[in-house]
């Protein structure tokens, strides 16, 4: 009984440790990752044009994603879930951090790391700002000039034609894309993934996915400034 | 060569430190220390305080030396102790600041000379294996897979010097817990206390106040034994497994 006790413990004592809330960080990470890349194949259905039934594709897809009723309140409940214990680990390491470093060098050379690995602290916080003014802007419609529920195409080209509004999406969006450039190398990592021969091809890739997952999204913003989409 | 030194003078662990600048002439065969003793030469015969720095070997395998120089643990050239660093990576005219680590888990103690006994007290967390005493046994008794010995050769080249938490942004040590980790870990003579030694090496890491590794890399680009961050990524995986999956002795069933 008393060694189950104890290993009990030993589990539980899992998320006092900074290796695991890196690996809860590394896990939500993922899961956010997952999201990211669906929410942009979703959305970049904005390019295509009416259908026969005179409807903007993008505004059926989300009557779809509507009545998956119960499913899709699952869905954006593990979300939260994710971004709270993301959140949640984040702000504790950085208690440990600054506890760990109360004076500071008066010269400090980074050469040697990547700009994204170092502003982690800078881009999450601020890529959650982005996404509480995201869900006020095309999910509630609270900060939106002509919320039509259910009209997403309009939505997205009314909301993008106030350019502040245009440049916050794209300045989230390239913050995110430095979040996804370290994160989704270093996730690995935290879960104790490397080798001489493949980290490196996954930090490439992690290069071209927040390329990807950038450029994708910020094609939405820039084309309907331009006019391209209207 | 004439070089403008700024060196953080602090006379003891509790006074307020602050940066002294300093002239010397240093030539470029000197290691960095001798340089140091240049100035301190000059320092005592002129009747002032010698800039206090911790060193033992000086020929880069003990450890005991090490401070920043122009923000960079150990200086410019890698991996390379300070004792080892020549002054011909240098040149006439530099300025050069010298600070010591900067870890809460490391107090300064004077001048360049921080306090390292947390780092002793995780290698007495776990830093060890079980062996009989006696007689030693015959060479290769047991049997090493030449890819592990030589990736825990890599890892055992730790000193212990500290850079890797001088260099951190978050002021971890998960290169030297790593390294001491995967050094036991990848050896058979290391594998019954495996889990054991990451469950307490890495609680005492944590337990001295050290930060958490964000996967950065500044800890391998200073380490004066170029260790991998790969050990990192070890200690991790023994940390998991010994939080999630292991079943200490005794747990393994019911009975007796
Ligand atoms: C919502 C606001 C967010 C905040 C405040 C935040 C904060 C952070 C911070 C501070 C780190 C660095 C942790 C460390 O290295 O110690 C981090 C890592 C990471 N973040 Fe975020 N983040 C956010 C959103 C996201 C999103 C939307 C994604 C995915 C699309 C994401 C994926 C990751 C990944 C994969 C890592 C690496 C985890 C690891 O190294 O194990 N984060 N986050
Ligand atoms: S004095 Fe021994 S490593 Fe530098």
């Amino acid at each position: 009984m008393a060694t189950t006790t104890v290993s009990l413990q030993r589990t539980a004592r899992f998320y006092d440790s900074t290796i695991g809330k890196k690996a809860v960080m590394a896990i939500t990470g993922l899961m956010l990752f997952g999201f990211v890349l669906i929410h942009l194949l979703g959305n970049l259905q904005l390019f295509l044009p009416l259908d026969a039934s005179g409807r903007y594709p993008i505004d059926i897809y989300a009557e779809k994603l509507q009545h998956l009723g119960g499913l899709l309140w699952i869905a954006r409940g593990i979300l939260l879930g994710a971004v709270i214990l993301h959140i949640w680990s984040s702000i504790s390491l950085a208690r440990t951090q600054m506890k760990a470093r109360p004076t500071g060098y008066s010269k400090k050379d980074n050469a040697h790391s990547s700009y994204a690995s170092r502003t982690m602290w800078i881009s999450g916080p601020i890529i959650a700002c982005f996404l509480i003014y995201h869900l006020l802007h095309f999910t509630g419609g609270q900060v939106h000039p002509d919320f039509q529920p259910g009209n997403v195409y309009h939505n997205v080209v009314r909301g993008f034609q106030q350019w502040p509004a245009a440049l916050f999406y794209i300045v989230g969006m390239l913050l995110l894309g430095g979040h996804l450039e370290h994160g989704f190398w270093s996730l690995f990592q935290s879960l104790g993934v490397s080798h001489p021969r493949y980290t490196p091809i996954l930090k490439m890739g992690a290069k071209a996915f927040a390329t990807l997952i950038v450029v994708g999204n910020i094609s939405m913003p820039v084309s309907v400034l331009l006019g391209i989409v209207k | 060569m004439q070089l403008t030194l700024h060196i953080w003078r602090q006379k003891s662990a509790g006074a307020r430190g602050k940066m002294a600048t300093y002239q010397v002439d240093a030539n470029e065969h000197m290691s960095f220390l001798e340089m140091l003793d240049v100035l301190n030469e000059q320092l005592i015969s002129s009747g002032q305080d010698p800039v206090a720095f911790d060193h033992d070997c000086r020929e880069g395998i003990c450890g005991s030396c090490g401070f920043m120089i122009n923000g960079i643990a150990h200086g410019p050239q890698r991996g390379t102790t300070v004792c080892q660093l020549h002054m011909r990576h240098f040149k006439a005219g530099d300025e050069l600041w010298l600070e010591p680590w900067r870890a809460s888990a490391f107090p300064v103690v004077k001048d360049l000379v921080v306090n390292r006994s947390a780092f002793d007290r995780i290698i007495q967390a776990g830093g060890f294996i079980t062996a009989p005493t006696g007689n030693a046994v015959d060479g290769n008794t047991i049997p090493v897979a030449k890819k592990y010995a030589d990736r825990s050769m890599d890892a055992a080249a730790c000193i212990g010097c500290g850079a890797c938490v001088a260099a951190c942004p978050n002021a971890s040590a998960s290169l030297f817990t790593g390294a001491k980790i995967s050094h036991l870990g990848l050896l058979p003579q290391g594998q019954p206390e495996r889990m054991e030694r990451a469950l307490n090496m890495v609680g005492q890491t944590q337990e001295e106040g050290f930060g958490n590794c964000g996967n950065i890399g500044e800890c391998e680009a200073v380490c004066p034994k170029s260790i991998r961050l790969e050990v990192i990524a070890g200690m991790n995986l023994d940390y998991l497994k010994a939080s999630v999956v292991w079943r200490p002795a005794g747990e393994e069933s019911g009975a007796g």
